[in-house]
C-alpha cells in the first residue's frame, strides 16, 4: 500500500463526501425560509463542487500510484478490533466516483426545473444532497463498516425521496415498502460483516483481502467463503432489486421523476453491483456463490423484461427494464467478468438516468400523465425530447456503436466464454435482449408515434388495471393545454447523457476499460489464469458470431415492436385476449406481491398484533404499570384503615410494638 | 432485706395496670390518670435503683419527673377541657374525626 | 421481716388501687383510688429511705395533681362511662401485648437468683445533699423546669379559657349570641 500521494489534490477525497452532506445541512435547515434561487445556488454549488473535484482528481489519479487510502479518524477500538473512518481511492472507485458525481450533478439541474412548483423544493434539493453523501461515503470508503453506513444511509435517503409526497398514502407505503425490503437485504449483509469479523477479525479491504487470498477456492463444496459470498449477494439483491427482493423498485417510481432517475436507475441500485465487484476477491473463491449470483442476475433480467412488455405506465416499464439491466450486471459478476458489469453499470448510469429524465420530460409536457395509452405523436409536440429518448432506446436495445452496445455484448462474450459461464447464460441473455428491444421500441412508438390520444390531464377515470400507479402530480397541473417542450434547464441534461449513451462506451473498444480496472479485479485465484487462457482460446470468430446474433436480436425486437404498435395497431389487444390467463399473469407482474402479502406480510402483521401489541405491549407492559398502581391502591386501601383516628387503636398497636421490643430484648439478653 | 427484683415487679405491675386502663377505659380523663399511674410506677423503680446504687441523683430525677408530670396534667386537662367545649363528650371514641 | 410485712401492706394497697381503678366506672372512684395508690407509693418511697421523694409525691402528686383531676371531673359533670364499642383492635392486639410483655419482664426478674437485697432506708440522703445536687449539679434542669412550668400554666389558660375571653376589643360590646356566631365563623380571635 503506497503513502498517501504527494499530490494535495488526492487528499480532497475524503472532503467530497461532505460537500453535499453541507448542501444538505444548509438547505434542510435553513431552506424551508430561503428563496428558491438561494436553495438552487447551494444544492448546485455543493453538487457541482464534489463533481468538479472528482474530475481534478481523475485528472491527477495514476494508476502507477494507486490504490490510495486516506485514513481520517478513528472510530471503534475494540481490543484487537479496530474499524476507522477511511477512504480509498483505485480505479474502481474512481469510476464510480465519475458516475456518481456526473450523473448526480446533471440530475440535479434537471430536477431544479423538475421540481420548482414543489412547496417541499428545498426539502427535495436537501434530500437529494443527502442522497449524494451517503452514496459518495459508499463508494470511497475502504472498510465494510463506512460502506455499510453510506449502503444505510442511501437506503434513508431513497425512504425519504420515494415518499417525498408523504400526503398520498401510495407514495409513503411505497417508501415504507423500499426501507423494509433493503433492511430484508441488510440482515444478510450484516451477518456476511460479522462472519469476516469472526474470521478475519477486520472489515478494512486490505486486511480481508489479504487474509482471503492465500485461500484455495472452495470448489469441494461451501466453506466459510461461500457463506460470506451468499450472504453479501442477498444484501446485494435487497439494495439492487434481484429476485426475491426487487419488488420495492416498481413501487418506488411513487417517487418524482429525478429520484428515479438518480437512485433507482444510476446510483444506488447499482451500490450492489459495486459491492459485489469490490468483493470480487472473496467470490473468486467461492464458484457456489458466483453461481448463485449469474444464476439469480440471469434470472432477473429475464423475468423483469417479461414484465415489462405489458406494464402500461411509462415509469414502471422504466423499473422494470432497470430491474432486467441490473440482472445482466449480476450476471457479468457472477461469471467472473467484474468490469464487464461495472462497465455495463457506467453505460446504464448514461442510458438509463437520459430514459427516465425523458420520461419525466415527458410527463412534464403532457401535464402529470403517465399511462402511456393517453400518450402518443408526441414527437412533434417536443423533438429534444423525442430526440434524446429516442438515442437512449437505441442503446438500450443494444445496436452498434452505441454505448449499451459494447457493455452488453462484453457480459453476454463473457457470459458464454469464462470458465465460471455456459452457454445456458448466454441464451437466456440473449433472449432477454431482444425482450428488452421489444418492450423499449413499444414504448417508444406508444408514446411518440401516431396520433395523440391524451385527454385532460387531471383525468380521473384511469384504470386501475396494474397495481398503483401514481398519476397525479399535484405540481404538474399545467392545466389542460397542449403538450409542449420542457424548458432547457430541463433539456440541458438530457442532451450531455444523450452524447455520453452515445460514445460513453468507446472506452471499452481495445479493452481500455477492462484494462484499466484490471489491477483492482487481479486476485490471484488459478482460475483467473485459465480465464484468461480459454478466453483467448475461444477465439475471434465466436464472438464476432455471438456479437452479430445480439444486434439480430435487438433489430427483431425493434421490428415486433414496429409490426404491432405501428402498423397493425389491433393486434397487441388480440393477442392479449388469444393469451388470455398467461397475458394476465404477466400484466399483474406475476402476482409476486400478492404472494408476499400472504405469505410474509400478513402473518408478521397479524403475529405482531397479537403477539407483540395484545400479549406484550398491553398484556406486559402496559399490565405492569396498570397492575403496580392498582396493587399501591389496594395496598393503601387496607392500609388506611389503621388510620382511624381512634385513640385506643393507636395505644394498642403502641402496647403490642412496646411487647416486641421487650421480647427482643429478653432474647438478647438470654441469649447473650 | 428485700430484693430489688420485688420492687421492680411492683413497678412493673403499676405500669402493666397504666398500660391495661388506657387500652380499656373509654373516658379521656380516666385514660389520663392512667397516664399517670405509669408514671408513678416509674417513679418507683427509679427510687429502687437509686437504693441499690446508693445514688442520690435517682431522688432529683423523681423529681424532675413530678414537676413534668404536673405541668403535663395542668395542660393535658386543659385540652380535655377545650375537646369537652366543641365535642360535647368525653367518650375517646366519639373523638376520632379532625374536623366536625 | 418488718420491711417484708411492710412492703407487701403498702404494695397491696398498691395494686388494689390500681385494679381498681380499672374496675370502676365513675371517674371519680377511679380518681380516689388513684389517690390512694399514691399514698402508699409515699409509704414505699418512705421504706427506701427517700424521705424527701416521699413528701413531694404526697404534696405534689396527691396534693396538687389528683386535686386538679378531681375539679376538672367536677368541673365537666363527668358521668358514668357509657359501652361504646370503640376499637377492636385495642382489645385483640393491646392486651396480649401488654400482658406478653408484663409476663416476660417479670420472668426475667424472678428469674435472676443474685438479685442484690435492699435494706430498710437504704436511701442515706439529707435534704441538703438533694439541694446540693439540685442546685449545683442539675441547675440547668432545675431552671429548665421552672420555665417549663410557666409555660404549662400559660398553655393552660390559653387552651381552656372561653373563646369570648379573648375576643377582638370591637366585640366586647357583643352578646352571647353573637359572640357564638363569631366563634362559631371563626372570626373571634386574630
Amino acid at each position: 500500500m503506497t503513502p498517501p500521494t504527494l499530490n494535495p489534490l488526492l487528499w480532497t477525497v475524503p472532503i467530497i463526501p461532505l460537500l453535499p452532506l453541507g448542501g444538505a445541512a444548509i438547505n434542510g435547515f435553513f431552506g424551508r425560509r430561503s428563496s428558491k434561487k438561494a436553495i438552487t445556488t447551494v444544492a448546485l454549488a455543493f453538487c457541482g463542487l464534489a463533481f468538479f473535484a472528482a474530475l481534478l482528481i481523475a485528472a491527477s489519479f495514476s494508476s502507477a500510484a494507486a490504490p490510495y487510502s486516506f485514513p481520517v479518524a478513528h472510530w471503534i477500538r475494540a481490543g484487537n478490533f479496530q474499524v476507522d473512518f477511511s477512504f480509498y481511492l483505485d480505479q474502481l472507485s474512481l469510476v464510480m466516483l465519475l458516475v456518481v458525481t456526473g450523473v448526480g450533478f446533471l440530475i440535479h439541474i434537471y430536477s431544479v426545473g423538475y421540481m420548482w412548483d414543489d412547496d417541499g423544493y428545498y426539502r427535495f434539493m436537501s434530500y437529494m444532497n443527502l442522497f449524494m453523501f451517503f452514496m459518495l461515503t459508499l463508494v470511497l470508503a475502504k472498510n465494510y463498516l463506512v460502506m455499510f453506513i453510506g449502503w444505510e444511509g442511501v437506503g434513508l435517503a431513497s425512504y425519504l425521496l420515494i415518499g417525498f409526497w408523504f400526503t398520498k398514502d401510495s407514495a409513503a407505503s411505497a417508501g415504507k415498502k423500499a426501507f423494509i425490503v433493503n433492511r430484508i437485504g441488510d440482515f444478510g449483509f450484516l451477518i456476511a460483516l460479522f462472519l469476516m469479523i469472526k474470521h478475519f477479525g477486520s472489515l478494512d479491504f486490505t486486511r480481508v483481502f489479504t487474509a482471503v487470498r492465500p485461500l484455495s477456492p472452495e470448489t469441494a463444496g461451501a466453506g466459510l467463503l461461500t457463506a460470506i459470498g451468499l450472504l453479501l449477494m442477498v444484501g446485494a439483491a435487497g439494495k439492487s432489486a434481484q429476485i426475491p427482493l426487487y419488488v420495492w423498485l416498481p413501487d418506488a417510481m411513487e417517487g418524482p421523476t429525478p429520484v428515479s432517475a438518480l437512485i433507482h436507475a444510476a446510483t444506488m441500485v447499482t451500490a450492489g453491483v459495486y459491492m459485489v465487484a469490490r468483493s470480487s476477491m472473496i467470490f473468486e473463491r467461492a464458484p457456489m456463490a458466483m453461481m448463485v449470483v449469474a444464476i439469480i442476475g440471469t434470472l432477473t433480467a429475464l423475468f423483469a423484461a417479461t414484465i415489462g412488455i405489458a406494464q402500461t405506465d411509462i415509469k414502471k416499464v422504466l423499473a422494470y427494464s432497470t430491474v432486467s439491466q441490473l440482472g445482466y450486471m449480476f450476471m457479468a459478476c457472477g461469471v467472473g467478468a467484474f468490469s464487464a458489469g461495472i462497465f455495463h453499470l457506467m453505460t446504464h448510469a448514461f442510458f438509463k438516468g437520459l430514459l427516465f429524465l425523458a420520461a419525466g420530460s415527458v410527463i412534464h409536457g403532457i401535464g402529470g400523465e403517465q399511462d402511456m395509452r393517453k400518450m402518443g405523436g408526441l414527437r412533434v409536440y417536443m423533438p429534444w425530447t423525442f430526440l434524446t429518448m429516442s438515442i437512449a432506446t437505441f442503446t438500450i436495445a443494444g445496436f452498434p456503436p452505441l454505448a449499451a452496445f459494447f457493455s452488453k455484448d462484453e457480459i453476454l462474450w463473457k457470459a458464454y466464454s469464462s470458465p465460471y459461464g455456459s452457454w445456458v447464460y448466454w441464451l437466456l441473455g440473449v433472449i432477454t435482449a431482444f425482450i428488452t428491444s421489444f418492450y423499449m421500441f413499444r414504448l417508444w412508438f406508444l408514446t411518440f408515434f401516431g396520433d395523440y390520444r391524451g385527454g385532460n390531464a387531471n383525468d380521473a377515470a384511469h384504470q386501475p388495471a396494474i397495481a398503483h400507479a401514481a398519476h397525479d402530480h399535484s405540481d404538474h397541473g399545467h392545466g389542460h393545454g397542449e403538450p409542449h417542450e420542457s424548458p432547457w434547464v430541463m433539456l440541458g441534461p438530457l442532451v450531455i447523457l444523450a452524447i455520453l449513451s452515445v460514445g460513453g462506451g468507446w472506452v471499452g473498444i481495445g479493452g481500455h476499460f477492462e484494462h484499466f480496472l484490471a489491477p483492482v479485479f487481479q486476485s490471484g485465484a488459478t482460475v483467473e489464469m485459465a480465464r484468461e487462457a480459454t478466453g483467448e482460446a475461444a477465439g475471434k470468430g465466436t464472438e464476432t458470431l455471438l456479437m452479430l446474433i445480439s444486434v439480430g436480436a435487438a433489430f427483431l425486437g425493434l421490428y415486433l415492436a414496429y409490426l404491432l404498435y405501428q402498423k397493425r395497431r389491433d393486434l397487441p389487444a388480440k393477442i392479449a385476449q388469444s393469451l388470455g390467463g398467461l397475458y394476465q399473469a404477466v400484466a399483474n407482474k406475476y402476482y409476486i406481491d400478492e404472494l408476499y402479502a400472504v405469505l410474509f406480510v400478513k402473518p408478521v402483521v397479524d403475529g405482531s398484533t397479537t403477539i407483540l401489541w395484545h400479549d406484550v405491549d398491553q398484556g406486559v407492559i402496559d399490565a405492569a404499570v396498570n397492575d403496580s398502581a392498582d396493587a399501591a391502591r389496594h395496598i393503601s386501601d387496607n392500609v388506611r384503615h389503621m388510620q382511624s383516628g381512634n385513640l385506643r387503636s393507636y395505644a394498642g398497636w403502641v402496647a403490642a410494638g412496646g411487647a416486641v421490643v421487650i421480647a427482643y430484648m429478653v432474647w438478647m439478653g438470654v441469649t447473650h | 432485706m428485700i430484693p430489688l427484683s420485688y420492687y421492680l415487679l411492683l413497678s412493673g405491675i403499676l405500669f402493666a395496670c397504666g398500660v391495661l386502663g388506657f387500652l380499656i377505659k373509654r373516658n379521656i380523663i380516666t385514660i389520663f390518670m392512667s397516664i399517670e399511674l405509669m408514671l408513678n410506677g416509674v417513679n418507683l423503680s427509679f427510687v429502687a435503683f437509686a437504693a441499690q446504687w446508693h445514688a442520690l441523683s435517682g431522688q432529683v430525677f423523681v423529681f424532675f419527673v413530678m414537676v413534668v408530670a404536673a405541668a403535663e396534667t395542668a395542660v393535658g386537662l386543659a385540652i380535655i377541657i377545650a375537646v369537652y367545649r366543641t365535642r360535647e363528650t368525653l367518650n375517646v371514641d366519639r373523638v376520632n374525626l379532625l374536623k366536625l | 421481716m418488718l420491711h417484708l410485712i411492710l412492703f407487701l401492706f403498702f404494695g397491696t394497697i398498691c395494686v388494689a388501687g390500681a385494679i381498681n381503678l380499672l374496675a370502676q366506672s365513675h371517674p371519680i372512684n377511679s380518681a380516689l383510688s388513684l389517690i390512694a395508690v399514691m399514698a402508699s407509693l409515699a409509704g414505699e418511697y418512705l421504706l427506701l429511705g427517700a424521705e424527701f421523694v416521699a413528701a413531694v409525691q404526697v404534696i405534689v402528686y396527691a396534693g396538687a395533681i389528683m386535686v386538679l383531676f378531681v375539679i376538672t371531673i367536677m368541673l365537666l359533670n363527668a358521668g358514668k362511662e357509657e359501652r361504646t364499642k370503640g376499637s377492636r383492635i385495642a382489645i385483640l392486639i393491646g392486651v396480649p401485648g401488654v400482658v406478653t410483655g408484663g409476663v416476660l419482664v417479670a420472668w426475667t426478674l424472678l428469674h435472676r437468683p443474685d438479685m442484690q437485697t435492699i435494706p430498710i432506708g437504704a436511701l442515706k440522703g439529707d435534704p441538703s445533699d438533694i439541694a446540693r445536687l439540685l442546685f449545683h449539679d442539675f441547675l440547668l434542669p432545675f431552671e429548665v423546669t421552672s420555665v417549663l412550668i410557666l409555660i404549662a400554666i400559660m398553655g393552660a389558660v390559653v387552651l381552656a379559657s372561653r373563646p369570648e375571653a379573648i375576643a377582638r376589643p370591637h366585640h366586647s360590646t357583643a352578646g352571647p349570641q353573637e359572640i357564638r356566631e363569631l366563634v362559631a365563623t371563626g372570626k373571634d380571635r386574630r
